[in-house]
């Protein structure tokens, strides 16, 4: 989706305004949030592109007016009730009408389970539909659902830099889970071909794009 | 860089009453989790943990001294980032897949994620907010050199600036230049001087003259 999360290239957000010595969480409850997003994401009820899409798809005011862990706690409620985890009368109430279909992670997997991770790469003999050093266009498309082709490359030609291999295809991930494995590529774009001729001609960047965002050039 | 920020991101959201209300609601929504045995509020202790205490930019800074140190290490890391990084015990959730980018007196490499957060936890731990936040993601793409300016890093002309989009699950570490002087420090001393912001790229590893200011081991 066209979202506001589609940051890149957007003026007018001022000074980065990075802070020495931040700390990690800023208050108890974004801690809380941040464990409970992960916990709950180990039910396996959801995958990574559906809990981006759940922190992406809201109007955009929404979008830019909440801190990080704000959208986290907005993503999780929609997701608890979407993947049948929490009915939506239990989340208004807050009262538990039954136990959860799953029991809990316990704390002495925690460690195990972030060791492990999750790799998204998948074995299998997808053809490369491009290789190293190909030139490429990003496809002119705006998918109403998840999707990581940013708005600031659609439509520019790029060069294919790596094939970085097999990767699960986030838009149809984010839907059904349908993993539609394909290739994946960073892809180099110089500065002026995403903004103009006033860019630094000797600047570029890269930005991962799989098979089915691209078309040859 | 500003220094001056210290409302954490939380603009104009700076009323007491709002901040009040979200904790009781993340609360809520703990209890309810707790009571229908989806989480298990020691689990959420130990996430929370993992990434407070346990893994931090010390892990991607041993890895970045020992590519300065050992010339073979440094070769596994640059053709299999994500072996390499293994070896120290550094795997997992958000760092399955990891590519590791060499700075040099021409390149500086910069990486951002324009459409969410995507950083790699195992060696970085989990992000700043100025790189979750809307400024930095919107400007790192568009505006490198200025960004890396507000950070204190002015780059000539004839160094060619790569950014990179983290778009997809790929995770990027920089492998900042080995500062001038450092040839007899040792791998521990090297370590001091690599920054979390070096191993983004809008820094660069401090100069062997902050060990003294820093007391050496």
């Amino acid at each position: 989706m066209n979202g506001a999360h589609d940051l890149g290239g957007i003026d007018g957000f001022g000074a980065i305004g990075s802070a020495a010595d931040e700390p990690i969480f800023h208050a108890e409850w974004e801690r809380r949030v941040f464990a409970m997003a992960l916990a709950s994401g180990f039910h396996g009820r959801w995958n990574i592109d559906m809990g981006r899409f759940a922190r992406e798809d809201t109007d955009p005011l929404t979008y830019l007016r909440a801190t990080y862990y704000e959208q986290w706690l907005r993503g999780l409620r929609r997701l608890l009730v979407e993947r049948g985890l929490v009915s939506a009368s239990e989340l208004a109430s807050g009262q538990a009408e039954g136990p959860g279909p799953r029991p809990a992670i316990p704390a002495a997997r925690v460690a195990a389970l972030l060791a492990k991770g999750g790799s998204a790469r998948r074995a299998g003999n997808a053809p490369a539909r491009f290789q190293a050093g190909d030139a490429v266009r990003v496809k002119n498309a705006h998918p109403q659902g998840h999707t990581r082709m940013p708005r600031y490359c659609r439509g520019r030609v790029g060069v294919i830099e790596r094939d970085h291999g097999i990767f699960v295809f986030p838009d149809s991930n984010a839907i059904n889970g349908d993993e539609r494995p394909q290739h994946c590529y960073a892809v180099c774009f110089s500065a002026e071909s995403l903004w103009g001729a006033d860019a630094e001609p000797r600047d570029r960047v890269y930005i991962d794009l799989w098979d089915d965002y691209l078309e040859p050039a | 860089m500003s220094h001056d920020n210290d409302d954490h991101g939380h603009d104009h959201r700076s009323s007491d009453n709002h901040w009040s209300e979200l904790t009781l609601r993340v609360k809520a929504l703990e209890s309810l989790l707790v009571e229908k045995k989806l989480v298990e509020p020691a689990a959420l202790d130990a996430f929370i943990d993992t990434y407070e205490t346990k893994i931090g930019p010390r892990n991607g800074a041993r890895v970045i001294a020992r590519a300065w140190s050992d010339p073979a290490y440094k070769a596994r890391l640059l053709t299999d980032a994500s072996a390499a990084i293994a070896e120290f015990g550094y795997t997992g959730r958000q760092g399955e897949d990891m590519v590791v980018l060499e700075n040099s007196a021409k390149v500086h490499n910069l990486v951002v994620c324009t459409l969410c957060s995507c950083y790699p936890w195992p060696v970085l731990g989990l992000p700043p907010v100025w790189y979750k936040a809307a400024p930095y993601r919107a400007r790192a793409v568009r505006e490198p050199r200025a960004v890396l300016a507000e950070f204190g890093v002015t780059l000539g002309g004839d160094v060619e600036v790569r950014v990179w989009d983290s778009t997809a699950e790929l995770r990027y570490l920089v492998l900042p230049e080995r500062p001038a002087g450092s040839e007899d420090l040792s791998e521990t001393e090297l370590g001091l001087l690599v920054t979390r912001d070096a191993m983004i790229g809008t820094g660069l590893a401090l100069p062997v003259a902050s060990l003294s200011k820093r007391g050496c081991p």
